[in-house]
C-alpha cells in the first residue's frame, strides 16, 4: 500500500504536509479558522444584533423602529403585570417539569447504573436514545392524539372507571381546563415526556461512576437501602441531576411549540417571543423578551456548576 | 448529545462486570423502570396506530375502523411533496456544511492545548444550550439588520448553525479514543502528515463523521423551532406539519405525515447508531 500511497503522492503535498507539522500553532489556527469564522459572523453576530435591537423601542403611533438607544422596552418587560405573569408561569413550569423529570429518571437510571445486566443496559440505552432523537413535532402531535377529548388517555380512565377523577382534577383552578389537552396539566406532562431522556442519560452516567464499594459499605455499616439511598446515592448522584436539569429548565424556558399546540390559553415567554415579531411586529419587545431566558438560564448555569453538573455532561 | 459511549472499563481494558449483578433491585425499582421505557414508547404507538383510522373527524379512540385509503391522498398531494424536496435539500446541504465545519474544529481540539479552548467549546455548545427561540430570533433580526431576503439559504444557515456541534461531539470522542502510538508510528515509518491524516486518522474517525451527519440530517430534517424564523415563505416539511395542527381540516392526512416524518427520521438514526456501536465494539 505505502509503494502505490506514495506514487500517488506529489511532492507538494508533502512539502506543505512538512511545512504544517512544524508549525502546530498555525495549522490549529489554520482548521479553526472555517468553523470560528461561521460562527462568529452568523451566530455570535446573529445574537448581537439580537441585543442591540432589544434597547430599541417601537413608536407607539407610527409602529416604526426608533434606532435610539433605550431602556424603554426592558422597563415594560419587568414593570408590566402581564408580561411578569409570562414569566413567573414559565419559570413555574420550568421548575415543576425539572422536579418532575428527576423523580422519573431516578428509578430508570438507579436500574441502568446499578442492576440491568449489559444486554439489558443496551436495550434501555436505545430505548431511551431512540424516542428522545424521534421528530420532536410528530411527538407533540401524538401527545395530542393522546390527550385529545375522547383519545387513548380517557378511553383508559373510563374503561378502569377513573374518569371521575379525570374530571375533578380538570375542574382544579389552576392546572385544569376543558379538556387534558388543553390544561396546563397536559402540557406539563407533554413537557415531561420530552425532556425525560436528557435528564435519564447524565443521571445513569453519574450513577455508572459511584463505586459499588461505597454502597457495600453503607450496607456493611448497617444501613438500610432507604438510608442508603437518602444518603450515599442520593448525593453522589447531584452532579448528574444538576446536569440534567440544565435541558430540562433551559429547554422548557425557551419552548413556544408544546404551549401553542397543547395547552391552556395562558402565554409562555417563548409564544411572546414569536408573537411579537410576528403578527404584533414588535421586534425590540421581542428581543427584549428574549434576554429574560438567557438571564434566567445563566442564573441557573451559575448554580448548576456549583453542583458540579460540568463535570457530569 | 451523541451517540458515543465511554464504555466502562477497568485499567486493562476489560469491561467491568458490575460486581452487584447478583443484588436484586427492588420492585419498585423496576416496576418503575420498565414503566418509564413503555411511557417513552406510547407515542410511537399512537402515532401508527392512527395512520391506519378510518375516522377523519376526531381523535377517537379506539379508531372504529383501519384503512390505507390516507396512504393515497397523502401521496396524491402536491404541497407535501413540494415541503418535503425542501426540507430534503435543507437537511443535505446543512449536514455538509457541519460536516465540514465540525471535523474541522474536532481534528483541532482533539490532540492540541491551547488557552482559548475553553471558550471555543463553549461558543461550539451555545447554539444547543441556550434556547432555540433565542437562536431563532437571533438569526431573524441579523437577517433583518442586514435586509437579507429569508429563504432557502437563510434556513440552511440556521440549521448549519446548530448542528456543527452534533458532528464535531461524535469525532471529537472518536479522535480522543485513537491512541497517539498510532500516529507516531505512522510518522517514524516515513509518512507526512497528509499521508498519516489519509491513511491513519481518516479511516478511523470516518464512521464516527458519517454517525455525526446522520443525526445532524435527522436534527435538520425535523426542526422547527429556528426554522419558524428563518423561513420567510418557504414551507419545509415541519413548517407544513405545524401549521396543519391549526387547521385540522385534513387531519387524516396530517397522521400519515406524521408516520412519513417519523421514518424519515428513523432510518438516519438507526444507521448513525449501528455505526458507533460497531465501531465500540471494535475497539
Amino acid at each position: 500500500m505505502s509503494a502505490t500511497a506514495a506514487a500517488a503522492h506529489p511532492a507538494w503535498l508533502r512539502r506543505a504536509s512538512t511545512f504544517l507539522y512544524c508549525r502546530p500553532t498555525f495549522y490549529v489556527l489554520l482548521l479553526l479558522i472555517p468553523p470560528l469564522l461561521w460562527l462568529g459572523t452568523v451566530y455570535i453576530g446573529s445574537l448581537f444584533a439580537l441585543l442591540a435591537n432589544s434597547f430599541y423601542a417601537i413608536d407607539e403611533f407610527t409602529a416604526r423602529i426608533v434606532y435610539e438607544p433605550t431602556l424603554a422596552t426592558f422597563r415594560q418587560v419587568i414593570t408590566q403585570p402581564a408580561h411578569l405573569d409570562i414569566i413567573q408561569r414559565t419559570l413555574l413550569m420550568a421548575v415543576a417539569v425539572t422536579i418532575a423529570c428527576a423523580g422519573i429518571a431516578l428509578p430508570i437510571a438507579i436500574y441502568m447504573a446499578r442492576y440491568a445486566s449489559s444486554r439489558m443496559k443496551a436495550l434501555f440505552y436505545v430505548g431511551i436514545t431512540l424516542p428522545m432523537w424521534m421528530s420532536y413535532l410528530v411527538k407533540v402531535y401524538a401527545w395530542r392524539l393522546i390527550l385529545a377529548k375522547q383519545g387513548i388517555l380517557s378511553w383508559l380512565l373510563e374503561s378502569i372507571g377513573f374518569d371521575r377523577v379525570l374530571d375533578a382534577v380538570l375542574q382544579l383552578p389552576g392546572v385544569g381546563g376543558p379538556s387534558l389537552a388543553s390544561s396546563y396539566l397536559g402540557m406539563f406532562v407533554v413537557f415531561v415526556y420530552m425532556w425525560l431522556p436528557y435528564m435519564i442519560l447524565p443521571l445513569a452516567a453519574a450513577l455508572e461512576r459511584v463505586p459499588e464499594s461505597l454502597l457495600q459499605a453503607s450496607a456493611d455499616l448497617g444501613a438500610r437501602p432507604r438510608q442508603t439511598f437518602w444518603h450515599v446515592t442520593l448525593p453522589l448522584a447531584v452532579p448528574g441531576l444538576a446536569a440534567g436539569s440544565i435541558f430540562t429548565f433551559s429547554l422548557t424556558l425557551g419552548d413556544y411549540i408544546i404551549p401553542s399546540v397543547v395547552g391552556a390559553p395562558g402565554y409562555f415567554i417563548g409564544m411572546m417571543v414569536y408573537q411579537q415579531q410576528g403578527t404584533a411586529g414588535n421586534l425590540p419587545l421581542a428581543a427584549a423578551f428574549s434576554v429574560v431566558p438567557i438571564v434566567l438560564i445563566m442564573i441557573y448555569l451559575s448554580l448548576a456548576k456549583r453542583a458540579g453538573a460540568f463535570d457530569a455532561l | 448529545m451523541r451517540f458515543e459511549r465511554r464504555p466502562s472499563t477497568d485499567g486493562n481494558g476489560q469491561p467491568v462486570r458490575s460486581s452487584n449483578a447478583a443484588a436484586r433491585p427492588s420492585l419498585f425499582i423496576r416496576v418503575a423502570a420498565f414503566a418509564g421505557l413503555a411511557f417513552m414508547h406510547l407515542p410511537v404507538l399512537v402515532i401508527v396506530l392512527y395512520a391506519f383510522t378510518t375516522d377523519d373527524r376526531t381523535y377517537a379512540f379506539p379508531p372504529p375502523g383501519l384503512t390505507l385509503h390516507w396512504f393515497d391522498v397523502a401521496f396524491a398531494r402536491s404541497d407535501i411533496w413540494a415541503a418535503m424536496r425542501l426540507s430534503l435539500r435543507v437537511a443535505a446541504l446543512a449536514t455538509l456544511c457541519s460536516i465540514i465545519l465540525g471535523s474541522l474544529t474536532a481534528l483541532a481540539m482533539s490532540r492540541s492545548r491551547f488557552r482559548a479552548k475553553e471558550s471555543i467549546t463553549f461558543l461550539l455548545i451555545l447554539p444547543l444550550a441556550l434556547p432555540g427561540i433565542v437562536t431563532g430570533i437571533a438569526l431573524l433580526t441579523a437577517i433583518k439588520f442586514a435586509s437579507i431576503d429569508p429563504g432557502f439559504w437563510t434556513i440552511v444557515a440556521g440549521h448549519t448553525t446548530f448542528c456543527i456541534v452534533i458532528v464535531y461531539n461524535n469525532v471529537v470522542a472518536r479522535l480522543r479514543r485513537l491512541p497517539p502510538s498510532w500516529i507516531e508510528a505512522s510518522m517514524d515509518l516515513g509518512a507526512d502528515g497528509w499521508q498519516t491524516f489519509r491513511y491513519i486518522v481518516l479511516p478511523q474517525m470516518a464512521t464516527a463523521l458519517l454517525a455525526g451527519g446522520m443525526l445532524a440530517f435527522a436534527l435538520s430534517f425535523d426542526e422547527i423551532i429556528v426554522t419558524l424564523f428563518t423561513a420567510g415563505h418557504e414551507r419545509t416539511l415541519p413548517i407544513w406539519f405545524f401549521n396543519e395542527l391549526f387547521r385540522p381540516r385534513d387531519r387524516p392526512v396530517t397522521n400519515v405525515v406524521a408516520v412519513v416524518v417519523m421514518v424519515v427520521t428513523f432510518i438516519p438514526i438507526l444507521l448513525a447508531y449501528s455505526l458507533t456501536r460497531s465501531a465500540d465494539e471494535r475497539n
